[in-house]
Order: C-alpha cells, then sequence, then structure tokens
C-alpha cells in the first residue's frame, strides 16, 4: 500500500526528493486515523521552514493536526487544490492529495527520514 | 488515536460495531462508536435517506407510583403532569442555584408511570438527584440504564424502514410520541424522538434483545441505503440541527435561559421545584452570556473552547463547532456577550494565532426540507 521510492517520517509525512526537490504529503495511514479530512492550512509560497516544526494544520471533521516539516528549506509551491478539496488527502494521499514542495537547504538531501521498511514497521505496531 | 480505556463499558452491540469495522471512542464511560465508513458519508445518509445509532449509553430512568407526575414536577424544570399518555417532552433537571444538572426527555407511559432519558455520562448523577428529590413520595424510581437497549433509526426513510417490522402504526405516533409494541417480535418502545434534525424513532428494548433488533433494522435499511452511524455524525448531525450537547453547551454554569432554553422552565406552574428561586431571579435579572450560531465566515474550523472577539475585547467562547457537512461551511455555537448575540453581528473567533470573522445567525443551521407522514 504505501509506495517504496518515498521516505516517511513518524508523524505520517511521505517525501519524494527529486533533485533538490522535496514534495510532501500525509500518508493513508494519517489521513485515514483523521477521518474526513475538511480543512488544510499550508504555509505561504517564499517561506523557510526547519525540518520537524510545525508548517501547518489540518482539519478533520473531528481533529486538529499539525503538519511538520519533513524537510527543512524554502516553500516553493503548495497544492492549490487542497483549498477546495481538502477530501483529495483521503480519496488520494500520495497522489493528488500532495501538500507542498520545498527546495532543500542541504544539497545533500535530507537527513532523519524513514524508509518503507522503517515506515510500515511503525504503522504495523499503532 | 484513541485508546481503550479499560474502565468504559462495553455497549451490548460491541461486537457488531468490531465487524461493521467502527473505530471506537470513549464516551460518557461506555466505548462507543465513533464512526464506520466516515463521519461525512454517515452524516449524508442521515440527512438522505436514513441512519441507525447504537444508544445503548443513554440512562433510562422509569418513574412510577401515584405521586410521579407531581414529583417529577418537583424535581424537573417542566410539568409532566401536562404530558398526555403516549407523549413526551424535551426537559432540564437543575441544581437549587439554577445550573444544569442534565438534560433530558420525558415520556409518560401511563397515567402513573415515566421514562427520563438522560445523558450516559449523567445517568447515574440523574438517577441519584431523582431517587432525592422523589424520597417521601408515593413513587418507585427505577433506574433501568444497564438492562435496557436503545437503537435509533433517523432520516427521512426512518419511518419507511422501521414500518414493516413492527406492528405499531407509524402513522400514528406524532412527534414527540411514545408507543408499546413489538419490533421483530421484541416488546419495545418506540418514540418519535431523536437528536438529529430528522424524522426518526429511538427503540427501547431490554437489553438481551437489542441485538436482534439492531440486525433486523440495518437489514431492512441497507437496500434503501442505511448506513450504521457513529458519535462522530451524531454530533455533526445535532450541531446543524441547534441541539445542545451536555458537557458543550450545558452544565452547572449554564441556566436554562442562557443555552435558549427558557421554554422548559415552567415558572408559571403550581408548586415549588428544585431551582425555581433562582431561576425565577435568572428570569427578572437577564441573562450574562446567551447561546448562539456562528457561521464563520474566513478560513478556519472554530471548535470547542476557542474564544470569541469583538475588536480586542474578549466577550465570549465556543462551545461547538465543526465543518457542516450539508452546507459545505464551518458553524459553530459559542456563548456570546447579550450585546453580541443579535443575528447579524460580525465577531471574530481565536483560531490558533488568527482572528477569523464569524456573523452570529439564528438557529437551526439546517432544517429538513419538510415533515413527511408515516
Amino acid at each position: 500500500m504505501v509506495p517504496k521510492d518515498l521516505r516517511y517520517t513518524k508523524e505520517h509525512e511521505w517525501v519524494r526528493v527529486e533533485g533538490d526537490l522535496a514534495t510532501v504529503g500525509i500518508t493513508d495511514f494519517a489521513a485515514d486515523q483523521l477521518g474526513d479530512v475538511v480543512f488544510v492550512d499550508l504555509p505561504e509560497v517564499g517561506r523557510t521552514v526547519a525540518q520537524f516544526t510545525a508548517i501547518g494544520v489540518i482539519e478533520s471533521v473531528k481533529a486538529v493536526s499539525d503538519l511538520f516539516a519533513p524537510v527543512g528549506g524554502a516553500v516553493v509551491e503548495t497544492n492549490a487544490e487542497l483549498l477546495t478539496q481538502p477530501e483529495l488527502l483521503n480519496s488520494d494521499p500520495f497522489g493528488r492529495g500532495w501538500m507542498l514542495r520545498i527546495r532543500l537547504d542541504d544539497p545533500a538531501g535530507p537527513d532523519g527520514l524513514l524508509d518503507v521498511s522503517s515506515y510500515e514497521a511503525l504503522t504495523s505496531e499503532a | 488515536m484513541v485508546q481503550e480505556d479499560d474502565a468504559s463499558r462495553a455497549t451490548p452491540l460491541a461486537d457488531r460495531h468490531q465487524a461493521l469495522g467502527a473505530r471506537m471512542v470513549e464516551f460518557g464511560g461506555w466505548l462507543m462508536p465513533l464512526q464506520y465508513a466516515g463521519i461525512i458519508e454517515e452524516h449524508r445518509a442521515v440527512r438522505t435517506t436514513a441512519g441507525l445509532f447504537d444508544l445503548s449509553h443513554m440512562g433510562e430512568l422509569f418513574v412510577e407510583g401515584s405521586e410521579a407526575a407531581s414529583g417529577l414536577g418537583y424535581a424537573l424544570t417542566t410539568e409532566p403532569a401536562g404530558l398526555k399518555v403516549g407523549r413526551a417532552h424535551y426537559s432540564m433537571i437543575c441544581l437549587p442555584d439554577g445550573g444544569i444538572l442534565d438534560d433530558l426527555i420525558v415520556y409518560r407511559l401511563g397515567e402513573e408511570r415515566f421514562m427520563v432519558v438522560a445523558n450516559a455520562s449523567n445517568a447515574s448523577i440523574v438517577s441519584d438527584a431523582l431517587a432525592e428529590r422523589l424520597s417521601g413520595r408515593t413513587v418507585v424510581l427505577d433506574d433501568r440504564s444497564l438492562v435496557t437497549g436503545m437503537v435509533a433509526i433517523q432520516g427521512p426513510l426512518a419511518a419507511a424502514i422501521l414500518a414493516p417490522l413492527t406492528d405499531v402504526a407509524l402513522a400514528d405516533v406524532p412527534y414527540y410520541g411514545i408507543v408499546q409494541g413489538n419490533v421483530v417480535g421484541v416488546p419495545a418502545l418506540l418514540a418519535r424522538t431523536g437528536y438529529t434534525g430528522e424524522d426518526g424513532f429511538e427503540v427501547i428494548v431490554d437489553v438481551a434483545e437489542i441485538g436482534r433488533v439492531w440486525d433486523a433494522i440495518l437489514e431492512a435499511g441497507r437496500p434503501l441505503g442505511a448506513v450504521p452511524v457513529g458519535l462522530g455524525a451524531r454530533d455533526t448531525l445535532r450541531l446543524e440541527a441547534g441541539m445542545p450537547l451536555y458537557g458543550n453547551e450545558l452544565g452547572p454554569d449554564t441556566t436554562p435561559f442562557e443555552a435558549g432554553l427558557g421554554r422548559v422552565v415552567k415558572l408559571a406552574k403550581v408548586g415549588d421545584f428544585v431551582g425555581r428561586a433562582a431561576l425565577e431571579k435568572a428570569a427578572t435579572d437577564g441573562p450574562r452570556k446567551v447561546l448562539v450560531g456562528l457561521a464563520v465566515r474566513g478560513r478556519g474550523i472554530a471548535r470547542h473552547g476557542y474564544e470569541v472577539f469583538s475588536g480586542d475585547r474578549r466577550i465570549g467562547v465556543v462551545t461547538s463547532g465543526t465543518q457542516s457537512p450539508s452546507l459545505g461551511q464551518p458553524i459553530a455555537m459559542a456563548y456570546v456577550a447579550p450585546s453580541e448575540a443579535q443575528p447579524g453581528t460580525m465577531v471574530d473567533v481565536g483560531i490558533r494565532d488568527q482572528r477569523v470573522p464569524a456573523e452570529v445567525v439564528s438557529m437551526p443551521f439546517y432544517r429538513r426540507p419538510a415533515v413527511l407522514p408515516g
């Protein structure tokens, strides 16, 4: 179920690194735990974010959750579709439900992320 | 994530909820289904077809005897003596200082027999308070909360789903009416009451039979689009319908007048009742705060505990809020200063580090298109 070419965080974000650009979203596990997502608040383009800090908010009918930056860098794009269709986080979390793109501030690539097997081990314990 | 609490009671339908894939949550001392397919889908089913709710957690208190009506008149803010047999009304049990101990539905089952339905978290508190307030009268209080099961079928197709399963002529049961009958051969009380803003029935049976009744209604309802509904959608449904929830809008720090429910305080009734003096004073003095509906006009969802502002002044607090599945916009209830309670008043809600504009609106937020006969 979980794409093998991505990397993950303990907070259930996923990251796809292509060159110095990282695309970020939340996993299907996170979306399922939240339930129906009805509101997403994302950082402004141009803002610099530090790794593992809260940069946005995801609200489901019942709950409010923080979105954490899985990598540090500058926000270069956010998914405008989520403003009107936040439910894409539930229906297609690894695809159209992507949340933002960050230009990595460390050209060597991000540290501290989980590979797919570590992430699957994490969610199977939950 | 929701942790199971060993201290919470399992509903008699727990196995069925598990089989239906429910996510469970602790509520009022019970482990109850939060959602099955998803809150929005369940909410829409109740608005368009029907939904089936497990209400085993609610408290059922039976009051019987020659002084049952007068005793309840002393214990509660309403006047149960004025109810016809087979009818119910919404009521409150207040503290001597006028604060709300719980909100209730009182059903008159016979000349001398009543059923009082209390919230799960308050069932034993209400039971104890009634025992104290009824003592010395010719009346027996029987707390049957743990031996009574209740399910609700709510939505425009509720009557059509229930009708083939019962010997009761549902068309003859008025809104807030209750009759004794059978559902799939099980002796049951069928009440045309609910907490969703839709037509529907609450079915009360012996706890040993609740599984059969649940299964039969769900099986009959599935082909018509009915689904099981958890507490998540129960909350969004009641919020759209402008119905208060104990612990959010109602509590010991609030009078019925402040909650906009002064109609259930029968100051004109003969005889004393618990809280009368304080409630008479509250009626004269006017409310310190007023429950209002808010339609959030900016981005964000106002939730329980968020503060409400007028300019720089803090004027109130949000008691419940959600994204309304029916309206597609954020709605909330809040207590605000009486000066800011007029519909059309613009206020701000503190949502995290933002001040988000919201408009005071009259409730309910949602009203069903028409009451269907039958």
